[in-house]
Formats: structure tokens, sequence, C-alpha cells
């Protein structure tokens, strides 16, 4: 099928990106890749009114460390984060996560804006920022606001950005030197939605676990955080029965709904797997690191 | 709206409507069929194209967006020097059968040989692990792809006297 009708208008700047969205509101898009907006709109689940293209916004795409933070721009493709050295020397969370995402050709225009802010619950970047416990920077005509993941991803294909707000950055606490993680993703075939995508994000403490993250991808109505299961790892001493313990309780907080690619009980079962094998290899990555 | 795009060289400015895909652009406006449709839901790859060098899929991109900017099409691989050391490679190594994976195929090939002078097999079946081909099981692409990567650096690189 074809999209129905739209306005393109493409912004030279983020201000005339944000004059064009508070105009249009409801009825406007933000067009960055458009690797999941435009197969939505070919299907005609969405049918914008107006598109703002912003791959023509400078300053959108930098990946960089400042106070504290890992400061990623929404226009960050796919590819460049998956290639980036601050990204593969450190945050190897994100760094298992982002060459799994689609194949290739959508990896080179594909952004992590474009993807949070799409909020699939089979988005795989939704559920590594959640388990690296991220913010979302919203830019909007009253400013700037900062939402933790956990508060901007809502709901199915649903996020807290307003009308006339657009998300500009992402920004990662920087883990300490003794952290590691990890993304699993089960799929049919290279390319495909993730049947199960787990990710894992540890710290470690004195020889003990301390923080963990762990983000679900596809087995509920949006990204889910398994928070029984990180508050399980959080001060257990590491090793297998910790590991399934948290295994356990993720599967049991996960919320499969069967289709072609497995049943519920094929989904909630290879949750408690990757969990399992994701916070085994995750404590790996962080004893090696520190 | 007017957009004015460089495809394989040639500046065109066409009038089309901003839902017009940009693999119909290139098809029914510029009349360069090289370039296929495969499967409606982004997922084949037949549709591949550059733009400004990068491997997309053009039928998951509005025509306007190509707007100002530089499209290379399966037409654009070969020069007045002859053909592209991608296609040479894929008549020598039998890397189609029915050929309507084959120009995304080459275009990826092409994109990788130009970064990568020297791709493993896997590199080759990372870089078209978004192109399916129903007809090879691949194996010959993987060949062929990688005989132009070696055939390309012995061109830039002549043996020493």
């Amino acid at each position: 099928m074809l999209p129905s009708r739209f306005e393109y208008h493409r912004a030279g700047t983020l201000d005339e990106a944000l004059s064009l969205l508070a105009t249009h509101g409801d009825e406007a898009k933000v067009l960055a890749g458009g690797q999941s907006l435009i197969p939505m709109m070919k299907l005609r689940f969405a049918y914008p009114g107006h598109l703002v293209d912003v791959n023509h916004v400078d300053g959108l795409d930098r990946i960089e460390e400042r106070d504290g933070m890992l400061c990623i721009g929404a226009l960050v493709r796919h590819n460049h984060l998956a290639a980036n050295e601050i990204i593969k020397a450190r945050y190897p969370t994100i760094a298992s996560a982002a060459p799994q995402i689609a194949d290739p050709l959508v990896r080179n225009l594909g952004s992590i804006g474009g993807s949070l802010a799409h909020a699939d619950p089979a988005g795989d970047l939704g559920s590594v920022m959640l388990a690296m416990g991220a913010s979302a920077v919203l830019r909007g005509g009253g400013g700037e606001r900062v939402l933790p993941m956990s508060e901007f991803l809502l709901d199915t294909f649903t996020t807290a950005i307003a009308p006339g707000e657009m998300l500009t950055e992402v920004r990662v606490p920087i883990p300490p030197a003794r952290s590691g993680g990890t993304y699993l993703k089960l799929e049919r075939k290279v390319g495909d939605w993730a049947t199960v995508g787990v990710a894992v994000a540890l710290e470690l403490s004195n020889g003990r676990i301390g923080r963990a993250g762990i983000g679900l991808t596809g087995v509920g109505l949006k990204n889910l955080e398994a928070s029984d299961a990180e508050a399980s790892l959080a001060g257990a001493t590491p090793g297998e029965d910790a590991f399934a313990e948290a295994g356990r309780l993720a599967a049991a907080a996960a919320n499969p709904v069967a289709d072609v690619r497995g049943t519920v009980e094929y989904k909630r079962h290879m949750v408690d797997v990757y969990v399992r094998r994701g916070s085994a290899h995750a404590f790996e990555t962080a004893r090696r690191a520190g | 709206m007017e957009i004015t795009v460089t495809v394989n060289g040639v500046e065109h400015t066409a009038d089309i409507e901003s839902r017009m895909l940009m693999v119909h652009l290139i098809r029914e406006e510029l009349g360069l069929t090289g370039t296929h449709i495969g499967c409606d839901t982004s997922g084949c790859g037949a549709c591949a194209v550059l733009l400004d060098g990068v491997p997309v899929k053009s039928c998951t991109l509005f025509g306007v967006q190509a707007d100002g900017r530089e499209v290379t099409t399966v037409e654009g691989l070969a020069d007045a020097g002859g053909l592209h050391p991608v296609q040479a490679a894929f008549k020598e190594h039998h890397g189609l059968q029915c050929g309507f994976c084959t120009p995304g195929m080459m275009l990826v090939g092409a994109a990788l040989i130009e970064r990568n002078p020297d791709p493993s097999d896997d590199d080759v079946r990372w870089a078209i692990s978004g192109n399916v081909c129903r007809c090879t099981g691949y194996m010959n692409i993987v060949t062929a792809i990688q005989a132009a990567a070696a055939d390309r650096a012995a061109a830039v690189q002549p043996a020493s006297a």
C-alpha cells in the first residue's frame, strides 16, 4: 500500500523543527531515519498530515562524555553507535545491541532518537536504555526537560513526548570501571524483530554485584524493566544461583503474547534463559574490565 | 514539490508528491528500472541504492528526501571504462540466477569493497544480511564480492616490477 498524502517540511535548524512541530501539533511527526515510521505509513497504521524532516539539522549526531554522562544525540545512526570507539570500549550493553538492530541497510538510516520515540516494545534500544538507567532529553517551546527512560516509555508506541516537543539527546550515566553488560537477542533470522531480547548491565562492588539493570524486549506492551530481577541481583554474590534467580524473576515479570515467533511459554522460558546467560556474561565482562 | 536529485552523476528535476517513495521516483519518474521492488515490507533489500554512497532501502525513503543529494543505482555502476569490478565478478563467478536481488547485492557489495579492501566471508555475509536471495543460497554472491575486492585491489595497486 502507499502512504496517504502529507505535507513535507525540511527543517534547517532545531528551532525550525520545534516551530514546525508546535504549529502542526498532533498532525506532525518527526522524520529522522524513517525506518520505522515509513513502513507504518505504507500500511497506513500512521498517517500524519505533516512530516518534519530533521535529517539536515546540525548538532544532533554527537556522541560524547560530559558531566558524568554519555550523551548520545538523537540523530546518531545505529551503525555509528555500533562503530563508535567510546561505546565499544566502555558501554558493552550498547555495543552488543546496536549491531543487532534490524539489518545493515536499516542501520545506516535508523536513529537512536527515532527508535526510542517510536517506542515499539520490540525495539532493542529501549530495553538497553532501561537497563542502563538512561534519560531522555526533550526540547520544546517551553525549554528542555529530562525524563528517566522509565517515565519516557509509557505504552505501546507511546512516549511522554508532548506536541511541539522533540527528543534531542539520550543521556547514560557513565558506569564505574568495574562494570559490564550485554544484549542477547533471539530472532528467527537476521533482520527480524526480537522474539525475545534481554539487556543486562551490571556493576561490581567489593566482590558482590552492585547496581543491576535488566531490560526486556518483545515481551510486553512496552520495553520492560525487570525490577524484581534487578533487586535480586543487587548486593548478591555473583554466581549461578544469583543468575538463576534473576532469570526466574524476570520470566515471571515478562508478559509475552503468542504469535508467529512463539508461544507464551516459549518466550517466557527464553527470557529466563537469556537473563541467566546475560547476567553471567555481564558479570564476566565486569570482572575483566576492572 | 519540485526536487533536484543527482542520479548516477546526472542531475534530474522532478515535480512529485511528497508521499512518492524513492523507489518509485527512480523507477517511474526516471525510468531506471534496475532497482527492484521485492516485498512491500522493507524486508528484502531488492530496492537497495546508494544515497551519498551509503546503502539504503529506497522503498523506505521518500523521493523528496533525495532533494539535493546523490543517488547511485545499478545503472550507475559501469562507467566509460566498462563494467564495475563487482559486475564483472558477478558475471565471472555466477553470482546470480534470476537476477532479481542482484542490483541490490551488487550495490551493497560495491559499497563494502570501497571501505574494506579484503573482506572475509563473515564480513561479506554481514554486509549483505539486509538483502534476501531466493535462488543462489548466497555462496556465489559472497565469492563474487570477494573476487571483486581482490580485482579492485589489484587494479589500484599493480604488482611492482
